[in-house]
């Protein structure tokens, strides 16, 4: 560890931050161009070319309005939910590999903040952090609609976070296919396991073999992050603005960004566990060497973002569920179909090994 | 100490350094990653109250009685803000903690699932649907209906 290494570092834990930063503010526009265009409407036009700075211009809104904070909150605790809110959602991102090694100054640089290899319990204990935000600041508020927010999305955010955590153990036990025989917690080694190709032209991405594991993980990411249909936190016609209620300024926008860099985070999550991460064609000696190095961020980011169209899409199309159809859909569906799914991959992992018992 | 040079001259295979034969080295990436996890909550904390510090010396601040009030749809709070929620709400706590130490255990079988073998599979088969058994109690009795 000398000069460089740390330069490295920064570097690294820089750009992370300038890249979460920048999506976020892209995908809040993004969100409200592709919703108005499925609703038929034109979205936002003015701010800049097609709209597109109109996230900047509210969020420099929001740094002039006051904030407002009602006598009865519980001061210290109202006052921390929104750094409990912001910070975890930066750290999901921290362990996802948003691209192939890069040389830099005669090194080989991961772009990724830090290769744990306990990155996807990581990932898991983050997420719960993530709850922690909700339920206090609906708490510390102390007013009926934020507490009752913070109450359904402590229990919405437990249902489903064990459907996640079974998806991804089917996705361990699957990487033991490839490599030494064991499975991987660091999202790094997922990503370079899925490299190559089944019978040569199908990509080895772990979506083929663990559809189902995608199904379940997918649907349990777009309840984690509280985003419609399972938006019950926020569900403006029973809450009025759920948890958030009693902020405002610059304080309810750093709830805004956890959400939005929370979208974009379990979307990459999901691209680097099934969609085969930042691998693609290179095409290394025929492209120039820069471009060679930059494409494989490319090919992240065109995964995450067809994730986070689905989520989009998810948004225009469905209604918001009922309180009890979301805790059946989490509890007598997901669960039970998440652990039959282990199962079932675990049969399988066995015949690869010891074959077939009739065989 | 690791020289200086030797974690860069591993080549582009082993990156992740895990597979160094130095357990000096692998220890040192290993630590290094946390440490570089540590900066990016402290970076991420001084962002956030930057930006809040920026907003603070720019908003207006003059509260009123009135803006002070309790949000209830425009009429005065009744009553207190900490009202009795459901109770229901706790049971998926505890079906929740049974599920969260159920990870402990799995995902350290599923990463050692290859060489664990036939045993492995018998063990956690026979723990899952001791597990399962709990949550298909709780669904039957009632647990997961809302009147």
């Amino acid at each position: 560890m000398d000069i460089v290494d740390v330069l490295l570092i920064g570097l690294r834990v820089v750009a992370t931050f300038a890249l979460l930063l920048v999506v976020t503010i892209l995908n809040v526009w993004a969100e409200r161009k592709v919703v108005a265009d499925m609703q038929n409407r034109i979205g936002p036009d003015r701010a800049g070319p097609w709209g597109i700075l109109q996230t900047v211009a509210d969020g420099l809104k929001l740094f002039f309005k006051e904030s407002v904070t009602p006598s009865k909150v519980e001061r210290g605790v109202y006052l921390a939910a929104p750094f409990l809110a912001v910070v975890p959602a930066f750290l999901i991102f921290s362990v996802v590999p948003w691209g192939a090694p890069v040389e830099v100054f005669g090194r080989t640089m991961p772009l990724q903040v830090a290769d744990l290899n306990v990155g996807l319990l990581f990932i898991l204990a983050m997420s719960s952090m993530a709850v922690y935000a909700v339920v206090l600041a609906g708490w510390s508020s102390g007013s009926k609609y934020p507490l009752l927010g913070g109450v359904r999305a402590t229990a919405q955010a437990i249902s489903y976070e064990a459907a996640m955590g079974l998806a991804m153990v089917a996705v361990v036990m699957y990487s033991a296919t490839t490599g030494d025989g064991t499975g991987t917690l660091s999202l790094a080694e997922l990503v370079e396991r899925q490299a190559g190709t089944f019978l040569g032209f199908i990509p080895r991405w772990n979506i083929i073999p663990q559809f189902v594991a995608f199904a379940i993980f997918l649907v349990a990411i777009v309840a984690e992050t509280n985003r419609a249909p399972f938006d019950l936190v926020e569900a403006e016609q029973e809450l009025v603005g759920g948890f958030h209620t009693e902020y405002s300024g610059m304080r309810f926008a750093m709830f805004f960004l956890a959400e939005y860099i929370n979208v974009f985070s379990m979307s990459a999550i999901a691209a680097t566990l099934f969609l085969g991460g930042w691998n693609g064609p290179t095409w290394s000696g025929i492209l120039p060497a820069w471009i060679s190095a930059i494409l494989p961020v490319f090919w992240l980011l065109v995964k995450t973002y067809a994730i986070v169209f689905v989520f989009f899409w998810i948004r225009a199309t469905l209604p918001r569920l009922r309180y009890d159809q979301l805790m059946q859909l989490g509890w007598k569906r997901l669960i039970p179909g998440a652990l039959a799914w282990l199962m079932v991959s675990a049969l399988f992992i066995g015949f690869r090994r010891f074959g077939l018992p009739w065989g | 100490m690791v020289e200086d040079g030797e974690l860069g001259a591993l080549g582009a295979d082993s990156y992740t350094r895990r597979g160094h034969p130095d357990a000096q080295v692998r220890m040192s990436a290993y630590f290094q990653d946390y440490v570089t996890v540590g900066v990016f909550i402290a970076l991420g904390a001084v962002l956030v109250a930057v930006m809040l510090g920026i907003a603070a010396v720019l908003r207006p601040n003059n509260p009123t009685r009135t803006k002070q009030l309790t949000y209830e749809c425009g009429v005065d709070p009744v009553g207190a803000g900490w009202s009795q929620t459901y109770v229901r709400y706790y049971v998926f706590g505890l079906l929740f903690v049974v599920f969260d130490v159920e990870a402990v255990f799995v995902f350290p079988w599923a990463v050692a699932a290859e060489r664990l073998g036939l045993f492995g599979v018998v063990a956690i088969t026979i723990f899952m649907l001791t597990l399962i058994e709990g949550l298909a109690y709780a669904i039957k009795k009632g647990v997961l209906r809302w009147e």
